[in-house]
C-alpha cells in the first residue's frame, strides 16, 4: 500500500515538472525581457517558449505606420546568443541583430503598415558538450505612448 | 505483486503521455527529435538543423488599437462600448472569453481617453470574467486599488492594463488553453474594429481612421492563421466563419505597397520606408462596417 502511494506521489511530482518550467518563462518574460522595453509600453501580448540550441521560432505581427515600436528578444543566460531577424512578407531581411553584436532590442517606425516576420534562432554553442543548452526565449513588443497625432507620410 | 506492477506501469505510461502532451504547448512543432544520450557529435549537428520551428501569431493588443484610434483623431463615445449590464449574459466559455476581449478593448479605449470612472467599471468587469474563466490572478484586487489610485495617470493605467492582458494570456497559454486566449484576442480585435467603424461613420473628417480600418486587413490575416490552428474546436468554428465574411470584403480593397527600404539614423529609430496606395469604394467600406457591426453584436448580445 505504501508503494502505491509512493508511486502516485512520484507521478504527481513528475506530472507538474513541465508546468513549473513554463511558469518560469512567464516570470522570465516579465522580470527580464519586459525591462528591455522601457520606456516603451508593452502591448500586453505574451510570447515566450522554451528553446534549445539551434531551434527557431517565428512571430508574425502587423506593425502600423507612424507608431514608434521597440522589439525586444531575450534568452535565458544559459543559452548561447539569440539571433533575430526582421523580415518583410517576401522574406527580405530588414534587420539582423547579428550585425549589431546580438543586440536585445530594436527601435523602428514604418511609413506604411506592414505584416512583418520576426525570425528568432538560438545559436549553437562553440563548446563541445553532450548536453544541449535549453532555456526560455521571449519576444515582446512595445510602443511609445504619445499624445500627438500621426505624421502624415 | 502483479497488481503493484500494473499500477507502476500505468503511472509510468500516464506520466510519459502527460509529458509529451505538455511539450506541444499548442504550437506548431514540425519535427521533434529526441536526443539519445549516446548520440555522437556529428549526429547532434544534423539534429540541430532539423529542430522544430514554432510559430507565434501576434495580434494588435487592445491597448495598441486604442492608441492607434486616438492618434487617428477618434473622439470618445461611451455609447459605442459594450454596456457592463450585459455581463450576467455571459455564461459559456465562448461568450465569456470573447467578451473578456471586448471589455479589455473597452477598458483600453476608456483609459486612453482619460475616462477614469469608465476605466474602473470595465476593469471590474474584466476581473469578473477572468475569474469566471478560471484565470488565476489576471486582475488582482490590489490592481483595482492601484487603478483607483492612478486614475489621472495614463502611463500607469496603460501599464496596469498591459500587465492584466499579459497575466491572462500567459496563464492560458501555459495551462494548455491557448484556444481560450485566441478567443479573447478575437473579441478584443472585433471590438477595436467595431469602435473604429462606429466613430468613422459618425465623423466627417475621418481619412486617417478609415486608413486604420483598412490596415486591419493585415492583422485579420494573422488572426485567421491563429484561429485556423483551432478551427475544429466548436467554440472557435463559428467565429472563424464570421471572420471569413469580413475577410472576403477586405479582399475587395485594392492595395499596392512598394518594397521596404530601411533608413538608419544614428541614435534614432530605424525608418522602414515604403509607399502604400489604397483604393476602397464606399460600398465596400459600408459593407465592412455593417458586417463588423453584425459580428460584434452577435458576440455581445
Amino acid at each position: 500500500m505504501k508503494n502505491i502511494f509512493r508511486t502516485l506521489a512520484l507521478f504527481s511530482i513528475l506530472a507538474f515538472i513541465p508546468l513549473s518550467g513554463h511558469a518560469q518563462c512567464k516570470s522570465f518574460a516579465k522580470k527580464v525581457c519586459k525591462l528591455e522595453l522601457l520606456p516603451y509600453v508593452h502591448d500586453g501580448i505574451y510570447n515566450a517558449t522554451v528553446l534549445s540550441e539551434g531551434e527557431t521560432v517565428e512571430l508574425f505581427k502587423t506593425f502600423y505606420s507612424g507608431q514608434e515600436y521597440r522589439l525586444s528578444v531575450c534568452g535565458d543566460e544559459k543559452l548561447p546568443p539569440i539571433e533575430f531577424q526582421v523580415l518583410d512578407a517576401d522574406k527580405n531581411v530588414l534587420y539582423d541583430n547579428k550585425d549589431n553584436n546580438f543586440a536585445k532590442s530594436w527601435d523602428f517606425t514604418l511609413e506604411a503598415s506592414q505584416m512583418l516576420v520576426i525570425s528568432i534562432q538560438v545559436q549553437t554553442s562553440d563548446e563541445l558538450s553532450d548536453e544541449i543548452a535549453e532555456g526560455c526565449v521571449s519576444v515582446l513588443v512595445g510602443f511609445l505612448n504619445v499624445e500627438d497625432s500621426f505624421d502624415q507620410y | 505483486m502483479v497488481y503493484l506492477k500494473n499500477i507502476f506501469t500505468m503511472a509510468f505510461i500516464g506520466t510519459a503521455l502527460f509529458l509529451s502532451s505538455c511539450g506541444n504547448g499548442g504550437q506548431n512543432n514540425v519535427i521533434e527529435d529526441e536526443i539519445d544520450d549516446s548520440i555522437n557529435e556529428e549526429e547532434m549537428v544534423v539534429n540541430n538543423l532539423d529542430k522544430a520551428k514554432q510559430v507565434f501569431y501576434s495580434l494588435p493588443s487592445p491597448i495598441e488599437t486604442a492608441m492607434l484610434m486616438k492618434r487617428a483623431g477618434a473622439k470618445y463615445n461611451e455609447e459605442f462600448l459594450n454596456s457592463i449590464e450585459n455581463l450576467p449574459n455571459y455564461t459559456t466559455t465562448k461568450s465569456m472569453a470573447l467578451n473578456l476581449g471586448v471589455y479589455s478593448a473597452d477598458l483600453s479605449f476608456a483609459s486612453m481617453f482619460d475616462q477614469s470612472q469608465a476605466s474602473i467599471k470595465y476593469l471590474t468587469s474584466t476581473k469578473k470574467l477572468a475569474e469566471n474563466l478560471g484565470i488565476l490572478n489576471a486582475v488582482e484586487q490590489s490592481t483595482v486599488k492601484r487603478m483607483e489610485g492612478n486614475v489621472n495617470n495614463r502611463d500607469s493605467l496603460m501599464e496596469i492594463i498591459s500587465e492584466t492582458l499579459m497575466n491572462s494570456n500567459s496563464f492560458l497559454k501555459e495551462n494548455d488553453r491557448a484556444e481560450v486566449a485566441a478567443l479573447i484576442l478575437t473579441g478584443g480585435w472585433i471590438e477595436g474594429l467595431y469602435i473604429a467603424t462606429k466613430i468613422a461613420k459618425s465623423t466627417s473628417s475621418n481619412k486617417e481612421l478609415v486608413n486604420r480600418i483598412i490596415d486591419q486587413r493585415l492583422s485579420l490575416k494573422t488572426l485567421n492563421s491563429l484561429l485556423e490552428e483551432y478551427k475544429d474546436d466548436e467554440n472557435i468554428a463559428s467565429i472563424y466563419e464570421d471572420l471569413q465574411k469580413i475577410s472576403a470584403l477586405y479582399e475587395k480593397v485594392e492595395v499596392t505597397t512598394s518594397k521596404i527600404e530601411t533608413e538608419e539614423v544614428e541614435g534614432k529609430s530605424t525608418v522602414l520606408k515604403s509607399n502604400s496606395q489604397v483604393s476602397i469604394t464606399d460600398e465596400v467600406f459600408d459593407n465592412i462596417c455593417a458586417t463588423v457591426d453584425e459580428v460584434r453584436n452577435n458576440i455581445t448580445k
